[in-house]
Order: structure tokens, then sequence, then C-alpha cells
């Protein structure tokens, strides 16, 4: 599909063509209080020249020579020249929905490998074509379990990261949704006895993220039993993909809800993200979202369609799964050629990698007098220390030395001001942990 | 096409069949042929209640998207399991193993309101004219 201006000679003749004198009348419809009278608050035009310029300027605002130790849901991760080679082609760069198969069999493909990959990484039998991000993706996985189970309750781990809670809470407030949030133990995983204590024949869906927001791995074998006997469904959110090159895929959850940055998406501005729901063949006519399938042609050969799409809102609106019909197909894409080229050994390798670095992380940070680890259980990439001052003034002091400092964990729960949320992954050496921590040692011994 | 002579229509093509206030439902043999292969069905749960004239459920086949109207009201007693599995069997036998719910129904006299097995085929007969003028 290409995408043409039209001239107001076109417009005229259009218009014509169906009767109507000018486009501000196709808009008659809508009440006079809800359409907008002024101008959108907006910028003017800027000439191919300027626009160059401003990207250069905001281009030149990036400062080079950091070490950052931030992830809390956005991970910096090795990308290859290749991902971004191929994305860019004009093939899949300007692509438009591949509602037309016989033209569109490479989106297609791509799109089914990635739905094929997605199913390997977390244990499920179907996913789909993406989501905005994990945010969207975790809501819409609760909102299939409130169709699949007709129930309205759902409990939800405080440690499932705080701005997906945010989006749940979003929508929930105009949808009849009650959402409770289940506390940590003191291991960092979910409290297994206020999970129980929670657990009615009423709940929907019970919501965890593994690793959790605080870094620690939960045992999800164990939640689904507990979760299952109520009758109510398990939701895995996976905010960094990667770990799944090390644990076991999430094959016991009813649906997993996926965000896909790590796979070779930069951090740049925070996004874009890339989110992905999987489930079980028998929920996939509850699943939102578009996906691809395998099929033959007349002559019998391999082809790629999109499929189901009765759940999808153009083909019916009111009973659509979900409302929202875009999706993330460029990034999406990214992820299958990063996850191609890296391969199964290759995941493994990096997932490694970022698991004995932390490790070396933790190990040295808890030389520091006052500096321990927060919660016992097991840990991936992150780790949550608690200091013996606020994080955010040891932040601001390890900026000046050109270190990004930890994620305040403060500033989503108001009880945990002195803790820090540690991220380390393949791309930070051993220098700049060291560094790191003979910094926070240093100003950990100012005086306040 | 057939018209069993003891069931009872509505003009989307819904016959119900009723023994002791409850009433079997399913969708007519000409509603099968217009449809093609059917795909998928959606029925509602048991203990749910269905009101005359309202959707149920839906039929799906390899053309459209269908909607079922429920022919009276009543509570679900149950709901075919078999077309989940196997929904082409609407295809091959839509007027016996392929009924969709059995309703207890809650005003039997709701019935005779419907088309009987001759009014339907007269219908079905125009239906068919007018789509091949």
């Amino acid at each position: 599909m290409r995408y043409l201006p039209k001239s107001p000679a076109e417009r005229a003749q259009m218009l014509a063509a169906i009767g109507v004198k000018s486009t501000e009348e196709l808009f008659s419809s809508i009440p006079k209080k809800y359409r907008l009278t002024k101008p959108l608050n907006l910028p003017g035009p800027l000439s191919e020249a300027e626009i160059i310029g401003y990207f250069k300027e905001r281009a030149a605002e990036n400062s080079t020579g950091y070490s950052s130790f931030l992830g809390a849901g956005v991970y910096n991760h090795l990308r290859s020249v290749i991902t971004d080679t191929i994305i860019q082609r004009g093939e899949f760069l300007t692509s438009y929905t591949p509602y037309q198969a016989e033209i569109s069999q490479g989106t297609l493909q791509a799109i089914f490998e990635f739905q094929t990959l997605m199913c390997q990484l977390t244990g499920q039998e179907v996913a789909n074509a993406s989501m905005y991000d994990g945010s969207t993706a975790t809501t819409e996985a609760v909102l299939m379990a409130e169709r699949l189970t007709g129930r309205q309750r759902v409990l939800v781990a405080r440690s499932l990261h705080p701005e997906y809670r945010e989006v749940l809470r979003t929508y929930a407030r105009n949808c009849g949704l009650t959402v409770e949030e289940i506390p940590c133990a003191k291991d960092g995983g979910l409290d297994a006895k206020a999970l129980q204590s929670a657990l009615r024949g009423d709940v929907a869906a019970v919501v965890v993220q593994s690793p959790n927001f605080f870094g620690v791995v939960e045992g999800v074998p164990g939640l689904a039993d507990a979760v299952h006997a109520s009758g109510a469904l398990l939701i895995v959110a996976v905010a960094e993909g990667v770990s799944l090159g090390l644990l076991n895929p999430p094959a016991e959850a009813d649906i997993v809800a996926m965000e896909g940055q790590s796979f070779g998406l930069a951090p740049s501005y925070g996004g874009p993200f890339v989110g992905v729901l999987a489930t079980r063949d028998k929920f996939v006519r509850q699943l939102p979202g578009r996906l691809a399938g395998e099929t033959t042609d007349t002559e019998g050969r391999r082809g790629f369609v999109l499929t189901l799409a009765t759940r999808e809102q153009h083909i019916r609106r009111e009973k659509a799964t979900s409302n929202i019909c875009t999706n993330q197909a460029l990034c999406a894409l990214a992820a299958t050629v990063h996850l191609t080229l890296l391969g199964k050994e290759g995941l493994r390798e990096m997932a490694l990698q970022n698991l004995s670095k932390a490790e070396f992380a933790v190990a040295e940070l808890e030389k520091i007098p006052g500096v321990r680890r927060a919660f016992s259980g097991a840990f991936f990439n992150e780790f949550t220390v608690e200091l013996p001052r606020s994080v955010k003034l040891v932040n601001a002091q390890l900026l000046r030395e050109h270190i990004i400092g930890p994620y305040v964990l403060g500033s989503a729960y108001p009880e945990l001001t002195k803790n820090a949320l540690v991220c380390v992954t393949e791309t930070t050496t051993r220098a700049q942990i060291e560094k790191f921590a003979a910094a926070l040692k240093r100003i950990l011994e100012q005086p306040l | 096409m057939a018209f069993p002579a003891e069931y009872r229509y509505t003009k989307e093509h819904e016959w119900v069949n009723v023994k002791d206030g409850v009433a079997t439902v399913g969708i007519t043999d000409y509603a099968q042929h217009e449809l093609g292969d059917v795909v998928f069905v959606e029925l509602p749960k048991v203990g749910s209640t269905v009101t005359t004239g309202k959707s149920f459920g839906t039929v799906e086949s390899v053309k459209a998207v269908s909607e079922i109207y429920a022919p009276a009201s009543g509570d679900v007693l149950e709901a075919n399991p078999d077309l989940q599995a196997a929904p082409e069997k609407i295809n091959t036998d839509p007027h016996g193993a392929a009924w969709l719910i059995k309703i207890k129904l809650s005003d039997p006299s709701e019935i005779s309101k419907l088309l009987n097995a001759a009014a339907y085929e007269a219908y079905v007969a125009e239906k068919t004219k007018e789509a091949s003028a």
C-alpha cells in the first residue's frame, strides 16, 4: 500500500462524487460541543533543512562515556547492525497490514516466525503478532481471563512492574474489574500465604511477574497449582525476555504477557517497545491481536495468511477481543531477526553472562559497609540492595562520576526509599562494576 | 432440503423442538447450506439465561460469522459438548446430532408464535426465489 498525497482538485472530485460540499460537512453528525474549535496546540511546519537541524540538535544531547546500572523494565543489550539493516528495507519499513496474503508473503512469514519464537521462549502453544508493550499485554491478558472465567476479581503481585499495574488500573476503573495487590514475602517472592487467603472462587486471574520488579525469580509451577485449584488463571508477565535464555519457560501459566524490548530494541528515550501475548490453544478464541497462520495454496504450496480474524475489530467491532488493533510489526521483526541471529546457544550464552555479571556485582557491592541485599530470593540480572541512605541522593553524586545509578525503588514503593534496584547486563564490563562499587563506597563514607 | 414437521422455526433460521417444557434449539438445514463449512461454534454456559430474539451465540463458517438468536426465553440446561471439537457436524446433521442448546422454557406459549414447518418452507422458498431473481 502506498501513501500518496491528494491535490485540492482530487479532494474536490471526491467530495463531489459523494455529494458533500466540504470536508467539514463530513463531521456534521458530531455535536458542536465535542468539536475542536481552535487549531491543535502544535508547532508550525518545518522545512527539510530545519527538520534535519532539529534532529541533529537532539542527537547532540546524547552523552557518551556513561555506564548504566538502570534497568527496571528497559534493558540495554548487545544488538547487531544486521537487525537494523534488515528492518530498514523498504519492503518491511513501509509495509501496511498484510491483509492481502498474495502480495504479503514475506511480512506474513516474518510474523509467523515471530510467533513461533515467542511460543518456544514462553512454553505456550500460540502467540500473537505483538502488542504495544509489556504493560498493555499484561492488561489484555487480564481482560482475556475475565472473558474466559466470567469473574471480575483480579489479584496482582505488588512486585509487578509499577507502570504495568498503573495501565491495568486505568482499564479496570471503567470495566468493572476489582484489582487487589498481593505483597511479597521476606525473600522477595510472592507471599504464598497472602495469596492463599485472597484466593476464592471469584478470582479471574492472578498476575505475577518473573523475574519480578525487585529482580526475584518466582516459583511459577508452585503458584500455578495454587491458582488453578481455585479455578482462576495464572498470568505470568515477563519484563526481561533474556531471562528465558536460562530460566524454565513459564509453561504452567495460562497466559504469558511479555515485553520484547530486550530482543534487539535499543533503550532510546525509553522505547519503542514490543509486547506479546502467548497462551494455550484452547484459549485462542479469546486472544486479542493479529495472528498469522500457516496454510497451503490451491497448488499445495506452503503459504501464510492472517487467521482467526473474527476476534478482531475490523470484522466484528462490538464483539472484538480488543479495540487496540495496532501492533508493533517492525519491532516484532527486529526481535525476530535478533533472536534468529543469536540462536538458542547465543541466547543462553547472553543470559549466562547477565547472571554471572550480576553475581559479581552483588559480591562487590556487599563488601561495602552498610550495603546489603534486600531479598534472599534467586535473581537474574537485577537485584535489590538496601543502602544506609537515600538512593536519590546517592544517584545524584554517582551521575557526577558519569555513572547512571540504579532505579530508585522509593519512587514507586514509599516503603523502600533506601532500596536500589541494580541492573547489570552483558554490556556492563567488570571495570564498570568495580568503578561503580568504588564510587558508591566513597559516597557512603562521606558525611551527610 | 429437510423441514422436520414436528419442529418450529424462526425467520433467522433457528429450529426448536419442544418436549415436556424443554426446547432443543439448532440452526436449520437451509442455514447451514447458506453458511457453508462451519469451523467454530460459540455457545452460552449451562445455567445462563437466553431471551427471545436476543443473540445467545455465534456460528462461524469459512464465509461468515452469524449470530444465533433465541427462539424463546429460558434457562440453558445443556450446551452441545460435541460441537467444540466437531463444529462440522452442523453441516452433516443440523436437525439432529448438531443441536446447539437445550433450554427450560420460561413461557412455553411463546413457541406457538413461531413458524410451523410449512410456513418456514414457504418462507425459505421465497428467500431462494429472491436470491436467484
